[in-house]
């Protein structure tokens, strides 16, 4: 893109300077010296393959949400389209989905749980509060809901 | 769209949905994903589940639960195809996607949970 060795270009007025135009004034701007990345960048490094994984825990998610919203249709159209929704929730396939869906759902809770500390300093007369005091209550809570959920839907 | 002004909102919604998916989904999940169609626990029958769906805590439970995650999904997976996939280009598209899915969801959520 060089122009060395050529006159410059005779500087015009340009009055209205659209898409096409608007880079003759930016001749002599030192070009971006950007190296090309792989879209495999991250599986170069454990923690960058951690952290992706962690990202695509998104979708695990939205997999549960809509496996939800299936459930609540199912239920509220009678009987028969629960018993159907049970049977399809059986199916290896669903299953072996959902293992792999519940592992990354916990590979979000404790990184999730893990974060708040770090996310938030807490301190008491100028001294940090530790990282277990801030976590340790979510992962208390995590339990306590869990078990509810548990007891809630198992005594139905 | 994600500006200045609009981030904290988006950032808001995907921190609130993060804590709730946290919280709530693994026990969901392994309770009907895993562990009810493993034959570990009885499948709950279905007029328990029904009276308790129609109870008014248990859709408005439903819908936090649908809702806040489903937004927290849009705002993670589009910074997971804009770093993972570097498909800057399609930034746009991405976005409406995410966030149509979110939309489409809790819109889904709320008539279900009111129409049970």
């Amino acid at each position: 893109m060089s122009r060395a060795g050529q006159a410059p270009a005779p500087i015009r007025p340009t009055p209205t300077p659209t898409q096409e135009t608007a880079p003759t004034y930016t001749e002599f701007h030192p070009r971006w010296y950007r190296p090309p990345i792989s879209t495999y960048w991250w599986l170069g490094k454990s923690a960058y393959v951690k952290f992706i994984l962690r990202e695509l825990s998104s979708v695990a998610v939205a997999w549960t949400v809509a496996l939800l919203l299936v459930q609540i249709r199912a239920i509220s159209r009678g009987g028969d389209a629960y018993t159907r929704f049970l049977h399809r929730m059986s199916s290896p396939w669903m299953i072996a989905i959902n293992i792999i869906a519940f592992a990354f759902l916990m590979l979000h809770s404790i990184t999730w749980f893990n974060l708040a500390p770090k996310a938030m300093a807490v301190r008491i007369r100028g001294i940090r509060v530790p990282g277990l005091l801030i976590s340790g209550p979510q992962y208390m809570a995590w339990i306590a809901i869990s078990a509810i959920i548990f007891a809630i839907v198992l005594t139905r | 769209m994600v500006n200045k002004e609009t981030e904290p909102i988006f950032w808001t919604l995907f921190s609130a949905g993060g804590v709730v998916a946290a919280l709530f989904l693994p026990a969901q999940l392994f309770l009907f994903g895993i562990a009810v169609p493993l034959g570990w626990v009885h499948a709950p029958a279905h007029a328990g589940m029904l009276e308790l769906l129609q109870s008014p805590i248990t859709r408005i439970y439903l819908f936090i639960v649908c809702s806040l995650p489903l937004f927290h999904f849009a705002h993670r997976f589009r910074y997971t195809l804009y770093d993972g996939l570097q498909i800057k280009h399609l930034n746009e598209m991405v976005f409406a996607g995410c966030y149509g899915v979110a939309i489409i969801g809790t819109l889904l959520a709320a008539y279900l949970v009111v129409t049970v």
